[in-house]
């Protein structure tokens, strides 16, 4: 019998930040292996959302299933099953690209030799000795990618993930965290058709509050371009 | 828990070596401070209980520099969330910085003391050496628990710089009372007396008693 257990569950929730509401009422299920992207404009709670799937930030509202396990109460088991890629990459300026990666290696009980994996994945290994300061964005992006898919992770939540990534870096890192990895992933995007290659479901935030949750077969430009709207 | 905590100690080392932000500027100013106080008391040399509290309000002053910028890598470079994201037990961040803080405040004083004993101190350091260290290791680890407990505290806040000594002095007023206390008799102009044991027990039980309370509230403190 195939499990059938959702990836991904959100019933009803809500997250406020003080008095604002961030996310409301946001409903929808991933089945495991699709991808969901999420579309919304500025401030509208795509970090909030992804920030909360990666057990960064509770839920203050409605009930929230990952990889099976209800949060924030069994975070602690879904962590080393969840890669984050968020704005910020996540690395110390002053240490080395190895560096950095080693030390998330050692906090996931990673065997160091994936490191030097993932850096050659990522097209990282000549610069990997260089202080993360010292590189540029799309280089510390690459490093970013590399850590979030060290521990080899069933889940990726990741925010706009190909951000300062020229062609060649794109296609770098897709094998990793592109559809092709076939893990579960929740993507958000402001590219109305390079966001859908590969997406499973959509879900379209505006205002806090889920507008758009469909099947990409059922979705029109129009509906993605009503969000910015 | 022991591999996160050897990994998030190897990393501040590692960041301390690159930036070298914090242990050169304690040593400074404990040194400037030994400097001061040397022309400010119009003294020669000092001895026993003015000795003890020039020794440990200085050294005080210096770990509050080192507190300040204990988790300020975590704050600005996403450490906190890429340790939060790990499956590990949370309490091993405290216990790393702690054991970092510790670490930072001894090396430290491998400088200040003997900078001390040339710049202010009367009786010879020699004889006092063997109590002065039992008394520097059970303070160091009472500034250091409570040092990572207030900066893990004030790092959430905007006022960083004005709450980690409004909070921290406060708390470690027995840490200085204690190991002044402790060694006064130690610097004393006859000669090294023997290590007031009841003092040193306060110390002992303060670190104890703010090590189980850092235990129970450091989670709560990486809430969001």
């Amino acid at each position: 019998m195939p499990d059938l257990t959702p990836a991904v569950s959100l019933r009803g929730v809500g997250r406020r930040y003080g008095e604002r509401l961030a996310l409301r009422d946001v409903s929808l299920e991933l089945a495991v292996g699709q991808t969901l992207v999420v579309f919304g404009p500025n401030g509208a709670g795509k970090t909030t959302l992804l920030r909360m799937l990666a057990t960064l930030l509770r839920p203050h509202a409605g009930e929230l299933r990952v990889l099976g396990r209800e949060l924030p109460d069994d975070g602690y088991a879904v962590r080393a099953r969840i890669g984050f890629l968020g704005h910020e990459p996540l690395l110390y300026r002053e240490l080395s690209g190895r560096e950095n990666l080693r030390f998330h290696a050692r906090l996931h009980g990673v065997d160091p030799a994936r490191v030097e994996a993932v850096l050659e994945a990522v097209g990282m290994q000549g610069r990997a000795g260089d202080p993360v300061a010292e590189l540029s964005r799309g280089m510390v992006q690459r490093l970013a990618v590399a850590r979030a898919v060290l521990h080899e992770p069933e889940l990726l939540l990741l925010d706009e993930p190909l951000a300062n990534l020229d062609p060649v870096a794109v296609a770098q890192v897709q094998p990793l965290i592109g559809a092709a990895s076939g893990r579960t992933r929740i993507v958000t995007s402001h590219d109305p058709v390079g966001g859908l290659v590969g997406a499973d479901v959509v879900l379209g935030l505006r205002g806090s509050r889920a507008q758009l949750v469909a099947r990409v077969a059922d979705v029109t430009p129009a509906q993605i371009a009503a969000l910015y709207a | 828990m022991r591999q996160t905590i050897a990994a998030l100690l190897a990393k501040d080392l590692a960041l301390e070596l690159r930036t070298r932000e914090a242990i050169p500027a304690m040593v400074l100013f404990s040194v400037t401070t030994y400097v001061v106080f040397h022309f400010g008391l119009d003294r020669d040399t000092i001895d026993g209980d003015l000795a003890a509290g020039v020794l440990w309000v200085t050294l005080l002053f210096a770990a509050i520099l080192g507190i300040n910028r204990l988790f300020v890598a975590e704050h600005e470079q996403g450490g906190f969330d890429g340790f939060l994201l790990a499956p590990v037990d949370r309490t091993a961040l405290f216990v790393a910085k702690a054991l970092a803080l510790f670490g930072f405040l001894c090396l430290v004083e491998l400088v200040a003391v003997p900078a001390f004993a040339v710049l202010l101190l009367g009786p010879s350091l020699g004889q006092a050496l063997p109590g002065l260290l039992v008394v520097l290791l059970a303070a160091n680890a009472g500034i250091a628990i409570v040092g990572t407990l207030v900066a893990a505290l004030a790092i959430q806040t905007r006022a960083r710089d004005l709450m980690v000594p409004l909070l921290a002095l406060p708390m470690l007023v027995p840490v200085v009372l204690g190991a002044s206390r402790a060694t006064a008799p130690l610097l004393g102009q006859g000669g090294a007396a023997a290590l007031p044991g009841d003092w040193l027990s306060l110390l002992g039980l303060y670190d104890l008693l703010f090590a189980l309370i850092a235990y129970a509230v450091f989670d709560f403190l990486l809430e969001d």
